[in-house]
C-alpha cells in the first residue's frame, strides 16, 4: 500500500503535528453511510480494535442496534463484552488518569471524531502508520506526526516503513516520499483499505446518527414546500389580477 | 335542511361581530388591523429585494421557537453543556431537527439581514423621512451580533471557547479600563462556567427581549412613514378621491399573498441547508467545535463564524491591536450615519449617477472579500488584501458626503414604474 504524502517535514514532533496536518495530502475515504453491511462490519471492528482504549460516550448501544438493523441478541453477542446494559453508552473501562500515564495523552472520545476531523483524515490516518523505533510505541504516523496511538491494526496491515528523501528547499530536512510494506499482513492491501473504510464509515455514522435519515426527510419536506409554493403562487396571481 | 344551516351561519356571524364590537370597545383590534394590514398601503412595484424584511421576521420566529425547545434540554454549565447538545442531537425526539433549525437559522438570519440592509443602500431607504427606521434597524443588527456572539459560546465546543476568549480579550485592549472590563464581562479571569451561565442568561432572556422590542418599534416607525419602493418616490403624494395612494396596494391581502410566495421560496432554500448541509462544510458549524472546550488546547486556526469575518479581517489589517479594534468598531457603527452622509436627494439607485453605482459595487465587493479574507489563515498577502479592502470599505462612507452632493442624477418619475 502506498500513500502519497507531499512536503512532510521531519523532526517537528508533536508540537508541529498541527502544522503537518495541513500539509499531508489526504486520501479520499469514499465511505457510504447507507451501506448497512459496511456499517455493521465497522461496528464489529470498532468494538474489537478501538473501544479498548477509546470511548464513544454519546453513542447508545440500543440506538446503534436499531440503526444498524441488528437484533438485541446479536448486539449482546457481538458488540457488548463487559456486561453493559443495552441502553448504556459506549464507555470504556480505562480511567483517563491511567491513560495519560500510559500514553502521555488520554485517547479522545470518538463519538464526534468524524465531524471534527473529517472522514478522509481518519482514513488516511488509520492507514498511515509506519515503524519508527524512536517512538515509545514503535510506530509513527504520516498524518499525525508523533502520534501517541500505537499501530493497533498492524497485524492486519503488515508493518510499513517510511522512505524519505532530502528536501531540496530546506537543506538538512527530509521529506517523506512514500510508505513501503516490510512484510505482508493478514489482509491484502485492498482488503485492509476496505476494513479501514468500514471503520471510518462507522465513525461517520456515530458522529451524526441521524445523517442517513435526514436527507430522506428533507426530500419530503421540500416536496411539500414545492406543492405549497404552487398553491401560494396561484393564490397570489388571483389576488393581484386586478392590480395594474 | 338548507334553511336551518343558513340560519346557523347567520347566527354565528352575528355572534362573531358582536364579539368583535365588544373587543373593539376595549382594545383597538379592528383599528390596528386596518392601520397595519388592510389599510396600510405599500407600493405595488416591490421587487424581490423587498422580501427580506418579512423573511427576517420568519427567521426570528424560527429562532425563538426552536430556542425555547432547545432551552428545555440544554444544560448551561461547563460540565454539562457539550454533552447536553449531543443529548439533544441523539436522544431527544426531533432534537437534531430543532438544533439544526436553530444553528442554520443563525446563519440564515445574517444572510437575510445583510441582504435587507443592502436593499436599503440600493433604494435609499435610510433617507428622509426614514432615518429612524434605518437607525432602529441598525440597533436590531447590533442586538443580533450580540445574540450570535453569546449563543456561540453555549455549545461549549473548543471554537466556542476560544472564539469567546479572543473576542472578550479585545475589550482588554482598551486603555485603563480594559482589563477590568474584560473581567467584568467574563465574571472570571478566563472564560469559565460563570461566563457560560451569564452568556446563557443574556442569550435566552435579555437580548431576545431587546430584539423583539426593537423589531416592533422598527415596524411601527416604518408604518408611520410608509415603505419605500424601488423607484424611491413617495406614493403618499398621489392619492385618489378616497385618500388611498394610487400606486399603493393594501398590505393585506396583496403584499401578504406575495410575501407568502417569497417565504416559501426562502423555506425551500433553508430546508436544503438544514437537511442536506447543516454544517455547510464548516461554515455554519465549525469542525473544531465538535471537540469539547479545552482551555489547554488552542485550535490551530481561530476565526469567528462567517458573519463576523468582514470585521475580523479589519482587525487583522491593522498592525496595532487597539487601533484595529477602533477600526472594527467604527466599521460597525458607520452605517448608522448614512442618512446624513448621503447628501443626494434622489433615493433609488435607478436614478442616481454612475459614481454611486460604482461606489456601492466596490463597497459590496469589499465587504464580501473581507468576509472571505477573515476566514483565511493569516499570511502576508492576506494582510495586504485585508488592508486594501478595509480602506475601500471606509472610503465608501468617507467620500460619500462629497460625491453625493455633486452627483448628476437622472430625472425621477412622479409615479412608480412597473
Amino acid at each position: 500500500m502506498r500513500i502519497t504524502v507531499a512536503a512532510l517535514l521531519l523532526g517537528l514532533g508533536l508540537a508541529g503535528a498541527a502544522h503537518a496536518e495541513g500539509e499531508a495530502r489526504l486520501d479520499s475515504a469514499n465511505t457510504n453511510i447507507k451501506n448497512m453491511a459496511s456499517l455493521q462490519r465497522g461496528a464489529k471492528y470498532f468494538v474489537n480494535y478501538c473501544l479498548g482504549c477509546h470511548s464513544a460516550k454519546y453513542v447508545r448501544y440500543n440506538r446503534l442496534a436499531e440503526d444498524l438493523q441488528i437484533t438485541e441478541q446479536q448486539l449482546v453477542d457481538n458488540l457488548m463484552f463487559t456486561g453493559e446494559h443495552a441502553s448504556d453508552t459506549m464507555a470504556n473501562a480505562m480511567r483517563p488518569e491511567d491513560a495519560t500515564r500510559w500514553f502521555g495523552v488520554a485517547p479522545p472520545d470518538l463519538s464526534l471524531i468524524a465531524r471534527s476531523r473529517g472522514t478522509d483524515y481518519l482514513y488516511t490516518y488509520l492507514r498511515g502508520f509506519y515503524v519508527d523505533p524512536s517512538r515509545p510505541t514503535g510506530a509513527n504516523n504520516v498524518v499525525l506526526r508523533g502520534t501517541a496511538m500505537p499501530a493497533v491494526l498492524w497485524e492486519l496491515q503488515g508493518p510499513q516503513r517510511a522512505v524519505f528523501h532530502a528536501d531540496p528547499e530546506h537543506p538538512g530536512q527530509e521529506v517523506l516520499e512514500r510508505l513501503e510494506q516490510i512484510r505482508p499482513g493478514e489482509l491484502s492491501a485492498a482488503q485492509f483499505d476496505e476494513t479501514v473504510r468500514d471503520i471510518v464509515n462507522f465513525l461517520d455514522y456515530i458522529g451524526e446518527p441521524i445523517k442517513r435519515d435526514r436527507e430522506a426527510l428533507g426530500i419530503r419536506v421540500i416536496g411539500f414546500l414545492l406543492v405549497f409554493l404552487l398553491i401560494a403562487y396561484l393564490l397570489k396571481k388571483e389576488i393581484w389580477k386586478d392590480v395594474h | 335542511m338548507a334553511s336551518t344551516e343558513a340560519d346557523v351561519f347567520d347566527r354565528l356571524g352575528r355572534g362573531l361581530s358582536a364579539l368583535g364590537a365588544w373587543i373593539d370597545k376595549r382594545f383597538p383590534m379592528t383599528k390596528l388591523m386596518k392601520e397595519h394590514a388592510t389599510e396600510y398601503y405599500a407600493a405595488k412595484n416591490f421587487n424581490v429585494w423587498y422580501g427580506f424584511g418579512v423573511i427576517a421576521t420568519v427567521v426570528l420566529v424560527i429562532q425563538l421557537v426552536t430556542g425555547i425547545f432547545l432551552t428545555m434540554n440544554y444544560k448551561p454549565s461547563a460540565e454539562g453543556a457539550f454533552a447536553s447538545v449531543e443529548y439533544i442531537m441523539r436522544d431527544v425526539y426531533w432534537g437534531w431537527l430543532i438544533r439544526y433549525l436553530h444553528s442554520t437559522g443563525a446563519s440564515a438570519f445574517f444572510i437575510v439581514v445583510y441582504l435587507h440592509m443592502f436593499r436599503g443602500l440600493l433604494y435609499g431607504s435610510y433617507k428622509k423621512p426614514r432615518e429612524l427606521v434605518w437607525i432602529i434597524g441598525m440597533f436590531i443588527y447590533f442586538c443580533l451580533m450580540a445574540e450570535a456572539f453569546f449563543g456561540y459560546l453555549l455549545p461549549w465546543g473548543n471554537m466556542s471557547y476560544w472564539g469567546a476568549q479572543v473576542i472578550v480579550s479585545l475589550f482588554g485592549a482598551i486603555p485603563v479600563v480594559g482589563n477590568g472590563l474584560a473581567e467584568w464581562i467574563r465574571g472570571d479571569f478566563y472564560i469559565s462556567d460563570i461566563t457560560l451561565n451569564r452568556f446563557f442568561a443574556l442569550h435566552v432572556a435579555a437580548v431576545p427581549l431587546a430584539l423583539i422590542a426593537l423589531v416592533v418599534v422598527h415596524i411601527m416607525a416604518l408604518h408611520e412613514v410608509g415603505s419605500n419602493n424601488p423607484d424611491g418616490i413617495e406614493i403618499k403624494e398621489y392619492k385618489d378621491a378616497s385618500g388611498k395612494p394610487i400606486d399603493g396596494v393594501a398590505f393585506h391581502p396583496y403584499h401578504t399573498s406575495k410575501d407568502l410566495v417569497i417565504v416559501i421560496v426562502f423555506l425551500i432554500a433553508f430546508s436544503a441547508a438544514v437537511f442536506f448541509a447543516p454544517d455547510m462544510g464548516g461554515y455554519f458549524l465549525e469542525h473544531a467545535n465538535f471537540e469539547p472546550a479545552d482551555p489547554l488546547k488552542t485550535p490551530v486556526h481561530i476565526a469567528p463564524v462567517w458573519y463576523f469575518t468582514p470585521f475580523y479581517a479589519m482587525l487583522r489589517a491593522v498592525p496595532d491591536k487597539l487601533l484595529g479594534i477602533a477600526f472594527m468598531a467604527s466599521a460597525v457603527l458607520l452605517p448608522l450615519f448614512l442618512p446624513w452622509l448621503d447628501r443626494c436627494r434622489v433615493k433609488s439607485i435607478r436614478y442616481r449617477s454612475w459614481i454611486y453605482k460604482i461606489a456601492l459595487a466596490v463597497f459590496a465587493v469589499s465587504f464580501i472579500a473581507l468576509g472571505y479574507l477573515g476566514m483565511q489563515p493569516p499570511t502576508q498577502p492576506i494582510y495586504v488584501l485585508c488592508r486594501i479592502f478595509t480602506i475601500l470599505y471606509f472610503a465608501f462612507f468617507i467620500t460619500m458626503p462629497f460625491y453625493s452632493r455633486v452627483e448628476k442624477t437622472k430625472p425621477v418619475p412622479t409615479r412608480v414604474t412597473s
